[in-house]
């Protein structure tokens, strides 16, 4: 194998559900209506939401996914990378907001 | 890969209806040469339709008078010079006229006689012409990456004109649809959410007005496929289209219910089968100059991979998507 991760590997990904299909069908059904439909969100916004996922999970199959996807639904690269600045403040904020933690134990230690 | 088959395999059988619409180009000559454009048009590109050839035409609508709709397309086929006769005498023939404008070309010269093309959409009014624009999207960005640079501000002061003399305006009857196509290879997005997107941006951020938007899916074949295969994603574009196989959209696909005119008078089942000089077939008469509608409505419609690209998704034609 040259690489753990190959772009048409995510072709595959239905192959999963070979085995124990009950699951997978359940899976999948769940999968598609959560983020491929139309409902309180629209197919562009839940597109954004799975973009910005995927860069926190950082799966190369979601972020090929979900940037198909972002197109796909009329998104711009300008609302995408607005996206991916909230998933990275996100994740910074939060790292940042941990240090209360840090601030908490420095005040019991200290005098 | 093979359209036909997949046709087979579900037991499609795409037979001509009635032809409702003549769609002529009438010439390749165009003052954009956009990245995606299937005909390859372009400011060098010498091949026009004659005025004989746009006779004929015209002596196809008197006789014919099921062909209600005449769909003139190019290159910017306002720079034909026998354009604005077409126009004419086909509204005198009482058929409904859709021009397939690049809006840039009124504000620029012709690109070859110099002269000012300023007149178009006085003319367009007067004679109560369908105008079809291209705009791929809603920004300067992603607009220019495909049509050229500067295009979309040009876009944006064409349509102001257009919406200042009532094309777009809801109850002044003159018509203005855009056409939406991806910047790149990926399918579209679904057409009622991208139009009421377009509505929405255009009018907040220019004060712009269409009636409808036609999403139409980029075809593999020429400068597109040439883009495709450069960047090596000719078969992952293909892929997509042919996982995206809609056969409710195989059943609406507009070359059941069209024929193509080539600017020499050559006859074919669409446009995009005109880029591939792939004639009507089977011994066909397949020119204007021994045009026979009876025996076209027998023909057996030429299809090839690049069919996939009408049957993707929600569908793809000339009127944009099929499956509503």
């Amino acid at each position: 194998m040259s690489s753990y991760y190959e772009s048409k590997d995510l072709a595959k990904f239905s192959d999963i559900g070979k085995n124990r299909k009950p699951l997978w069908d359940k899976f999948l059904s769940w999968y598609t209506e959560a983020t491929a439909t139309e409902g309180a969100l629209t197919k562009r916004e839940k597109s954004l939401i799975g973009l910005a996922v995927a860069h926190t999970v950082q799966c190369p199959y979601c972020i090929d996914a979900y940037t198909n996807q972002c197109l796909e639904t009329g998104a711009n690269l300008d609302q995408m990378t607005e996206a991916l600045h909230v998933t990275a403040a996100v994740r910074g904020g939060a790292s940042l907001a941990h240090g209360v933690q840090c601030r908490n134990i420095v005040e019991k230690l200290t005098m | 890969m093979e359209f036909e088959k997949t046709l087979a395999d579900r037991n499609l059988q795409l037979t001509p209806l009635q032809v409702e619409t003549l769609q002529v180009n009438v010439g390749k000559l165009c003052n954009q040469a956009c990245k995606h454009c299937h005909v390859d048009a372009g400011p060098k590109r010498t091949e026009m339709m004659t005025r004989q050839a746009v006779e004929r035409c015209l002596e196809i609508f008197a006789a014919h008078p099921q062909i209600k709709n005449l769909d003139i397309t190019g290159g910017a086929p306002e720079l034909n010079d026998h354009f604005d006769f077409f126009v004419v005498e086909a509204k005198k023939l009482g058929r409904h006229v859709l021009v397939r404008h690049n809006l840039t070309v009124t504000l620029d010269p012709h690109p070859v006689s110099g002269r000012s093309m300023r007149y178009l959409p006085d003319f367009f009014k007067e004679h109560m012409v369908e105008v079809i624009s291209s705009l791929p999207y809603f920004q300067e960005q992603e607009t220019d990456a495909q049509r050229g640079h500067g295009v979309f501000e040009k876009s944006i002061a064409a349509l102001r004109r257009l919406n200042e003399i009532g094309y777009g305006m809801e109850g002044s009857g003159l018509v203005l649809n855009l056409v939406y196509n991806p910047v790149g290879a990926y399918l579209p997005p679904e057409q009622p959410a991208i139009e009421a997107q377009f509505k929405d941006e255009l009018a907040k951020r220019h004060g712009l007005v269409f009636n409808g938007l036609y999403v139409i899916t980029n075809m593999p074949i020429n400068r597109f496929k040439h883009f495709l295969e450069r960047a090596e994603i000719y078969d992952d574009y293909m892929a997509k289209l042919v996982n995206a196989f809609n056969p409710v959209a195989a059943e609406r696909v507009m070359c059941r219910s069209l024929i193509s005119v080539g600017y020499d008078g050559t006859l074919y089942d669409c446009d995009f089968n005109q880029m591939l000089e792939w004639r009507v077939n089977h011994g066909m008469p397949n020119t204007i100059w021994d045009f026979d509608l009876e025996k076209l409505r027998s023909r057996k419609i030429v299809f090839g991979d690049h069919c996939y690209g009408c049957t993707a998704g929600a569908g793809s034609s000339c009127g944009g998507a099929v499956v509503k």
